[in-house]
């Protein structure tokens, strides 16, 4: 196990290497610097910001700069916001990005699974078919839809929550952002639950313990819950990746100062040392999930540990 | 219930979470709620570009001069000032009442550190060309000269002397620029680069930068220690992040905003309607237009079929209906609400648009370009809905009127700007310029062979020789008849198609006292206060 992780550790190098490089080239390659501007410098003045910054250097020396910075755990100062460095910027968005993803998970997965275990209860009744009816819904309408409204209707007409998320520093600010957020997921954990529910359910062991007396929740809570939650474990990886990107649009909606928000802006202001910054760190923080994930379905499924 | 530990994690972790996104720091007094569409880049103010940023900066530091609601230059951190009879040498009397928020009094040497710095290469300064009559100023950004050389000098605590190498009328005004503000040495000697942050930030003006999250809030609360404080009615002001009108709207709407930095331009009437005065529109120091390259066919050299393209335009319909917010239809370069100065016109504007169209169809053909054989260009402008309005708009009308076949080109804002730079590809552009200070100069210097934001690489001699004859005038209305003389020159050669003047537009809380017009669309808070909720 420990010399399987290891060499899974080793061989992710060169793919951060190469995801880095190739941002390197991308965001230099786009028309456009950190420092244009309208308001059009004279070449005095523009001569000493690049000069500054080194990008006056050629592109070889510009990138090696940077891996040396890097080695260091250094991700440079923003181009942009010149009062931070990258560290902070991330150190200081990733939290509130970590907290919105993992509440977002986390009533997904309550919801999603408590609604797919009663659907599969009851399957082929009225309540089965809302249930998927609404997931269905969940899962068609996108995030940039389903927010407005929400915001719209709970934050501007009603006034229950607050629209923006500056305005106050309550809890009440978290709740439609993780909702948005939760929405799809809830959705589709909900879908896969019920699916593999009730194929759990018609197993024997399951006939078994019931016939030995066992009440319905009992039986699931022991014994059958496990078994039917391993196609939602396999789908926590996508999962993931998917509030991470809904996160995005999520944070652009309700203003949160988050990763995803940072990342749009730095795209749009070339603030290449951000950019760059946010894919190495995004790039890193894959590449242990996935190995976390695996780590997970040993501990869940005893087969695969001693394969 | 058996193995209790994974469900205690779990609440653990969930509350853990929750409170991280959330913090109880409640504002104290009458706080100000404001917004600005991006997050200022920096809170030096060496390193500040947007107007978002000397906006803040204008909350936190106070320079010689400040402006009042209605756009009077008045004094502030200085007292009086003397200017000498050949108009270049300026005496400044600091207030002795001034004060840092640390309580170390502000003293002329602070004016100095300040604008030597402004102009030192290693800071960098996206304004350090603002200063450039002061004796060595280019010289230094050049990297030729120390900042020592610069041409300001303490002459004690409490007075600074600034020489000019050429008489320059609107330098007061560069004073209330924050780039020019006094800069206590202190904070840049402890924190290097960071200094600009909560709780190491030294400001000499009404507010004190308190709490800052990047693409969300920046915090100001109440400077005890500011000289005028008796008269600061708000206690803090809170800059809001808000990037889409459309959110911005709705936090208006909320009440949850006081004034907000734009109004969104669909359904510009119905907000008319339903805020009525809360809606604040207002002449504003911007121009809106289309520029041409010069430099190559078809319109290098070719001024008929520029003025053809120029008259063609009903641009009454176009800033009274396309834009529709109050804007007024361009006519010439400089706009309205400059110092000192009568903006001459485009020939045509007197005439009725029946008549322009119809001189502009007799140039049109005059440049050789008939119905069997349309003049066909691209049209590019930066991805935005009001752009496009426009654009589709023009296109529209040069269509009808001369047969002329645009393309329109829509380019993210980087990429036009890189393009207008190279002058390759760009034939006819959109572009836009705001004044930094009211006076003509702001607008003309643009257009000449020098300017780097000399879009279209206009270039002429009678152009060039008026203004630097109007650059040595000490006398200011011969000044302003040298400058009228030279956009009356660029304008009538028609490299730039002015379409119309930008308002600024704001929604303003009735709650809100203080908030006056002017065409900077300077707002300071210590003008504003807030009464009680009804």
């Amino acid at each position: 196990m420990l010399r399987y992780t290891l060499l899974r550790v080793l061989g992710a190098i060169p793919t951060l290497l190469l995801v880095i490089a190739l941002t390197f080239l991308m965001v230099h390659a786009a028309p456009g610097g950190p420092f244009d501007d309208e308001r059009v410098l004279s070449a005095d003045v523009e001569q000493n910001i690049k000069q500054a910054y080194h990008l006056d250097e050629p592109l070889p020396k510009q990138f090696a700069r940077y891996l040396t910075g890097l080695l260091q755990g250094d991700l440079g100062p923003s181009y942009r916001l010149r009062d931070y460095t990258v560290n902070e910027l991330i150190g200081l968005t990733f939290p509130l990005s970590l907290s919105l993803g993992a509440l977002a998970m986390a009533l997904a997965l309550g919801v999603g699974v408590a609604a797919g275990t009663i659907a599969a209860l009851r399957e082929g009744s009225y309540l089965d078919r809302w249930i998927m009816a609404f997931s269905m819904t969940g899962i068609s309408i996108p995030v940039f839809v389903v927010a407005p409204i929400l915001v719209l209707l709970f934050a501007v007409k009603l006034q229950w929550l607050p629209v923006g998320w500056s305005s106050t520093t309550g809890y009440s600010r978290l709740l439609l952002p993780v909702v948005t957020l939760a929405l799809p997921q809830i959705a589709y954990i909900a879908r896969l639950t019920r699916a593999s529910m009730i194929e759990v359910l018609a197993r024997d062991f399951v006939r078994t313990a019931r016939a030995q007396g066992l009440g319905m929740f009992t039986v699931i809570r022991l014994h059958a819950l496990k078994p039917a939650l391993l196609p939602v474990l396999s789908y926590m990886g996508p999962a993931i990746a998917a509030i991470l990107t809904g996160s995005v649009v999520v944070e652009e909606i309700f203003d949160i100062p988050g990763l995803g928000q940072a990342f749009i802006r730095g795209a749009l202001n070339r603030d290449y040392t951000l950019v760059l910054g946010i894919v190495v760190f995004y790039a890193t923080l894959i590449v242990s999930l996935n190995l976390i994930v695996d780590v997970l379905y040993g501990a869940i499924d005893p087969r695969v540990r001693y394969r | 219930m058996k193995r209790p530990l994974p469900l205690l994690v779990f609440v653990l972790l969930f509350v853990v979470f929750a409170s991280s996104c959330s913090r109880d720091t409640p504002d104290v007094g009458v706080v100000l709620q404001r917004a600005i569409p991006t997050d200022p880049e920096s809170l030096d103010q060496h390193k500040a570009r947007s107007s978002q940023a000397l906006e803040v900066l204008r909350d936190i530091g106070e320079g010689l001069v400040s402006y009042t609601p209605t756009g009077e230059l008045v004094a502030a951190a200085a007292e009086r000032w003397e200017i000498s009879d050949d108009r270049l040498t300026y005496t400044f009397h600091l207030r002795a009442d001034a004060r840092w928020s640390n309580s170390d009094p502000v003293t002329a040497e602070h004016f100095v550190f300040g604008l030597r710095r402004l102009v030192a290469p290693q800071t960098a300064s996206f304004y350090a060309n603002l200063v450039d009559a002061i004796v060595n100023a280019p010289e230094i950004v050049a990297g030729d000269l120390p900042p020592k050389a610069l041409g300001v000098k303490a002459a004690d605590d409490l007075t600074l002397v600034v020489q000019l190498t050429r008489p320059t009328p609107y330098i007061l005004e560069l004073f209330a620029h924050p780039s020019t503000f006094p800069l206590h040495p202190a904070p840049i000697a402890e924190h290097g680069d960071g200094f600009a942050r909560p709780g190491t930030l030294l400001s000499n003006g009404a507010f004190v930068l308190d709490a800052r999250v990047p693409a969300s809030v920046i915090a100001l609360r109440r400077n005890e220690l500011y000289w005028n404080n008796e008269k600061t009615a708000l206690d803090g002001v809170n800059y809001h992040v808000v990037v889409q009108d459309a959110a911005e709207l709705n936090r208006f709407r909320a009440g949850e905003l006081h004034a907000t930095s734009t109004v969104p331009s669909e359904n510009f009437a119905e907000l008319r309607s339903q805020f009525g005065s809360e809606l604040r529109i207002a002449p504003y120091l911007g121009l809106y237009f289309y520029g041409f390259n010069l430099t190559k066919p078809p319109f290098k050299d070719n001024l008929p079929l520029r003025k053809a393209l120029s008259m063609a335009i009903d641009r009454d319909l176009l800033a009274g209906k396309v834009v529709g917010r109050g804007e007024a239809p361009a006519y010439s370069w400089v706009p309205p609400g400059v110092e000192n100065y009568e903006p001459t016109v485009l020939s045509f504007a007197a005439l009725t648009q029946a008549e322009r169209n119809k001189l502009a169809r007799r140039l049109y053909k005059e440049a050789g370009y008939s119905d069997t054989k349309p003049l066909r260009f691209e049209l590019r402008y930066n991805t935005s809905d009001l752009n496009r309005k426009i654009a589709v708009a023009i296109q529209a009308m040069w269509k009808d009127v001369l047969g002329a076949e645009a393309t329109l080109i829509n380019e993210e804002f980087q990429v036009l700007l890189a393009n207008m730079r190279n002058a390759d590809v760009t034939e006819v552009f959109r572009s836009s310029w705001l004044g930094d200070y009211k006076d003509a100069h702001s607008f003309l210097s643009v257009l000449q062979a020098g300017s780097a934001a000399n879009m279209p690489r206009y270039a002429n001699d009678d152009y060039e020789s008026l203004m630097q004859r109007a650059a040595k005038q000490a006398d200011v209305s011969r000044r302003a008849l040298y400058l009228e003389e030279a956009e009356r020159v660029m304008l009538a050669e028609h490299p730039v198609i002015p379409l119309y003047f930008y308002v600024s537009k704001h929604l303003v809380s009735s709650r809100v006292s203080g908030w006056g017009d002017n065409v900077l669309d300077y707002h300071y808070s210590q003008h504003l206060s807030l009464s009680a909720t009804e």
